[in-house]
């Protein structure tokens, strides 16, 4: 009964919380940010360079990852009207499939990168920084910097979208206080929104 | 404490900004391929910008949430905007 007492008193403020998440995303898009004007500056000083090795780029496995992302972010922001209307069960479903998507994203780019790899592209490569111009090697670098920045924070979107399903299993996170699912899925948006961009960016200007 | 039971998204409103999204995907797939010179990227950079105001509008929530989360946004893109110009400015005229 005392703990039940005492649990109550747990200090939960949703709205704070959220604002929270908003400033985090907010120093997450500047980061993003600044990498995406460092993009556009080197593009428009070796527009040919930028064009030669954008061919390089696979558009097929950048779609379908595009693609598979786009389901993602329905499925998690799903899962926020599930747990309102309290279908755990559907939400945790949802979040199964947010989780199992994201794996399916880092493992096609592994196989992208690896290709890459194999092609004897990768950031001081004895290949890059012999047989490629200065803008090529500029191009494979911000590609690998920013799609591997971007990977990263797919990890970590996947870690705090599991720690949510743990919560949401044990209970603590439920329809009354739902902050710490909503939180997770403002984050793996932003990861989607990055994406967004990254995706014409790199695969589809040549 | 309860006022959590803000606005409930319904399903299909989700299911409709994924269709639009991926309509916008593999429309904007479609207008790189063609050969359109310098318009390619300002019509693929257009592209994204649709997109990622619906993700931010719906998947975001910020149709539903207070005006001030909506100007705070705003305000980051503005301030990102800004620092483009300027930086473009100074390539530009250097």
């Amino acid at each position: 009964m005392e703990q039940n007492a005492h649990a109550e008193h747990i200090h939960y403020d949703a709205e704070a919380s959220k604002i929270g998440m908003w400033l985090f995303i907010f120093t997450e898009l500047l980061l993003f940010g600044g990498l995406f004007i460092v993009y556009s500056i080197y593009r428009f000083m070796n527009q040919e360079a930028f064009h030669l090795a954008g061919e390089e780029l696979n558009t097929t496995i950048g779609a379908i990852n595009t693609v598979l992302l786009l389901i993602s972010s329905m499925t998690i922001a799903m899962s926020t009207s599930t747990l309102q209307y309290k279908k755990k069960g559907a939400t945790l479903g949802l979040l199964a499939v947010t989780v199992i998507i994201g794996v399916v994203f880092l493992v096609n780019k592994y196989f992208e990168w690896g290709t890459k790899f194999s092609h004897g592209i990768w950031p001081g490569s004895e290949h890059m920084l012999s047989e490629l111009s200065q803008g090529e090697i500029l191009f494979f670098g911000l590609y690998f910097v920013m799609t591997g920045l971007h990977a990263l924070h797919i990890i970590i979107g996947l870690i705090i979208i599991l720690f949510a399903v743990f919560r949401i299993q044990k209970g603590t996170v439920n329809e009354n206080r739902a902050a710490l699912l909503e939180n997770a899925g403002l984050y793996w948006h932003l990861v989607d929104l990055i994406w967004i961009f990254l995706f014409p960016l790199f695969y589809l200007i040549h | 404490m309860s006022e959590e039971k803000h606005h409930i998204v319904p399903y299909r409103v989700y299911v409709f900004v994924l269709l639009a999204l991926l309509g916008l995907t593999f429309a904007s797939i479609g207008i790189t391929s063609i050969e359109l010179g310098e318009f390619t990227v300002a019509a693929a950079l257009i592209f994204a910008c649709i997109k990622s105001v619906l993700v931010l509008t719906y998947f975001m929530h910020l149709k539903y949430d207070k005006k001030y989360i909506v100007a705070m946004v705003a305000f980051v893109f503005l301030l990102f905007f800004v620092v483009i110009v300027i930086t473009f400015l100074d390539y530009l005229y250097r």
